[in-house]
């Protein structure tokens, strides 16, 4: 007779804080880059649709709290990589925008000479690994990078950034084992927005309700946040990290999240084909930004006065973005055969 | 070689001297793979290392290509040179992304920030009756890919020369060992010594005809040249040791010389290493040909496993000297 075994190890949910627990000035800046990243990525799809930038673009409005609650927990010295969906995340550690607007419109003044665009950029002075094209192709190289720290007798820390997507890529399962039996200094941090590409993740991902719950194969934590929580998010990873940081290994953060946008701006109306309209505004409704301007509000950190000034700075760094992007040359033909070899 | 000492050594023995070198030379290096550490492999080959350096240096791993390659390119790219251990060329299959996406284009798509340091050592050659999964000689597949160096030793003195090489460059490289010769034995000189990539090697010289052979397949030929020089056919034997960086002038100066080429590889011969060479032996030296170049790869199937079979499909003496006397048969 067959006997049905469920083992459920309780993910923890990461509390969901009713007070900024953190100093002012990360809150500010958390803040500042959130907004960066919501304004660059308007920017992106200005310049695509204006026939600027060619190829594709992932645009990562709405899931901005993830990546920056989860880099104002790391240090410049750390490392990251990233996802086809990297703009956040580089903004997020600290990638410069006019470097990354340039990658974007291949010129030569683009963190990567033009040579990688929007899904490959890369600034290895920030630890950032690189955005990637493959889904879970951070999964190696960010389980790598962290034994190169314990190796190097570092404790420097990665977090490996991947989608619910990528929680089906089986190199997940094996860079996750590798880092638990080796107690590698790795942070998993899934961004579940939802969708993989053009397909809602509940239809095509085998758990019970969160992918961290996969963490419990591994025996290492699992927990599951409000992605839309910037605070909640740093506090998850700053825990994780410290974690990590003494030597007690890896961990599996699950950010719950909504991509706003479609899976590319080529993917103009999901409402209409893959997802409903009620859905996205439901998500709408607990915006990332929104949500904590009204926190910083409250806490006397900021009025609405300083909140429209900043976002006014803000968009005029990301036009000087586009202009310094716009005004750079493409790399000269000679560069074509540069950089294939050391 | 001939002013030094020398000491017979296998070809087995070729890697782990290597490796033992470069990792006394520079704590960056460092050795995973499955089955490596206590166990030595499984081919054995790196016997010891695991007691002298310890399980910090000397990794063994889970059973798990694709991480284990990852994780090589992420520690490269971080200040570390990880040689990883593919225990079979066949299972580079499951690590391609890692190797083909990933290590191969990191220095070109960040436009020069990124480095990876990376040896992936792996193995070809069939004659074990392992099958067609575990047999397979894929070296054109990793030649294809630009970023990639591609080095495949056939004496246990080239083997220890390019896998020092190899460890001390700062892309990533594919070594490629015939598991058919870890047994076989050659000389190497007492000190140190590194060769160069991009070097072929005559390892027999002629006059009537050069073949361009790798890995194995180069003392298959050096047996058949012994043959065919009893039937008045001399023929010069090059190397390239390198398949990228790939030595051409050497190739050329022999094909000027000799007239007539045959290239051989124990890769499938449809789209393979061969093809390549030869075609490019015929665009470059096409004046100096007085034959058509010739090719010979592994048959085009699946490795057999039956021994009544598997010999069929390997490039052998037979086939060299018929091929090569296919060349004279106007004369």
């Amino acid at each position: 007779m067959a006997t049905t075994v469920t083992v459920k190890k309780p993910v923890q949910v990461a509390s969901k804080a009713t007070r900024l627990t953190i100093p002012d000035d990360l809150c500010l800046e958390m803040h500042r880059r959130m907004v960066t990243i919501r304004r660059f990525e308007e920017a992106v799809w200005e310049v695509y649709t204006q026939g600027l930038m060619r190829g594709l673009a992932h645009l990562y409005i709405g899931e901005e709290a993830t990546a920056v609650g989860v880099c104002a927990a790391l240090r410049t010295d750390d490392y990251i990589t990233s996802t086809h969906r990297g703009h956040g995340h580089l903004i997020a550690k600290g990638g410069r925008v006019d470097r990354m607007m340039a990658e974007m419109l291949g010129k030569v003044d683009g963190y990567n000479r033009g040579k990688g665009g929007t899904m490959h950029i890369a600034d290895l002075s920030l630890g950032i690994l690189g955005a990637n094209g493959i889904v879970g192709g951070g999964m190696g190289l960010a389980t790598g990078a962290a034994l190169s720290a314990k190796m190097r007798g570092t404790d420097q820390v990665a977090v490996c950034f991947f989608g619910d997507g990528a929680a089906n890529q089986g190199v997940f399962l094996e860079a996750a084992n590798l880092a638990a039996v080796w107690k590698l200094p790795v942070l998993f941090v899934c961004e579940n927005n939802q969708y993989g590409e053009y397909t809602a993740a509940k239809h095509v991902t085998a758990i019970h309700e969160h992918i961290a719950e996969r963490a419990a194969a591994f025996d290492i934590p699992g927990l599951v946040v409000d992605g839309n929580d910037v605070v909640a998010v740093y506090e998850a990873t700053k825990e994780m990290v410290d974690r990590a940081r003494a030597g007690e290994g890896p961990s599996l953060i699950e950010c719950k999240t909504y991509r706003y946008r479609g899976h590319h701006v080529g993917d103009g109306n999901p409402e209409k084909t893959y997802r409903t309209q009620e859905e996205t505004d439901a998500w709408k409704a607990k915006d990332p930004i929104a949500r904590f301007q009204r926190r910083l509000i409250e806490a006397g950190l900021a009025t609405e006065a300083d909140l429209a000034a900043w976002d006014g700075e803000i968009q005029q760094q990301i036009q000087e973005a586009v202009e310094f992007a716009k005004q750079s040359p493409y790399p000269p033909a000679s560069e074509v055969t540069d950089h294939v070899y050391v | 070689m001939s002013t030094s000492n020398h000491r017979e050594i296998t070809y087995a023995e070729a890697v782990r001297e290597a490796i033992r070198e470069e990792m006394r030379r520079d704590d960056h290096v460092f050795l995973m793979g499955e089955d490596v550490g206590a166990a030595g492999g499984v081919f054995k080959v790196t016997t010891g290392l695991y007691q002298e350096f310890g399980p910090e240096r000397i990794r063994d791993t889970p059973i798990s290509e694709a991480a284990i390659v990852g994780a090589g390119v992420g520690a490269a790219m971080t200040g570390m040179r990880p040689i990883v251990e593919v225990m079979f060329g066949d299972f580079i299959t499951i690590a391609m992304d890692q190797i083909v996406n990933q290590a191969a284009k990191m220095c070109y798509m960040t436009g020069g920030q990124a480095k990876v340091p990376l040896v992936v050592r792996t193995t070809l050659g069939a004659g074990r009756s392992s099958a067609a999964q575990h047999s397979q000689s894929l070296q054109a597949w990793l030649a294809h890919i630009p970023g990639l160096k591609v080095a495949i030793p056939s004496t246990p003195y080239d083997l220890k020369g390019l896998l020092k090489t190899a460890i001390r460059d700062d892309n990533p490289v594919i070594v490629y060992e015939d598991k058919m010769m870890y047994n076989t034995k050659g000389l190497v000189p007492d000190e140190e010594y590194t060769i160069p990539f991009g070097t072929a090697d005559v390892k027999r010289e002629g006059k009537d005809v050069t073949i361009v052979a790798t890995s194995s397949m180069v003392h298959t030929v050096l047996n058949a040249a012994t043959k065919l020089e009893q039937d008045g056919i001399s023929v010069e034997v090059v190397d390239p040791r390198t398949l990228v960086p790939l030595d051409m002038a050497t190739i050329i100066a022999s094909v000027e010389k000799t007239s007539r080429a045959v290239v051989i590889d124990e890769g499938y011969q449809r789209f393979g290493i061969t093809a390549e060479i030869a075609s490019l032996i015929a665009d470059e030296a096409f004046d100096y040909l007085d034959a058509p170049v010739k090719r010979i790869g592994a048959m085009d199937v699946p490795v057999p496993f039956s021994p009544g079979l598997e010999p069929l499909t390997i490039p052998n003496e037979e086939r060299v000297i018929h091929t090569v006397k296919g060349l004279f048969r106007d004369e």
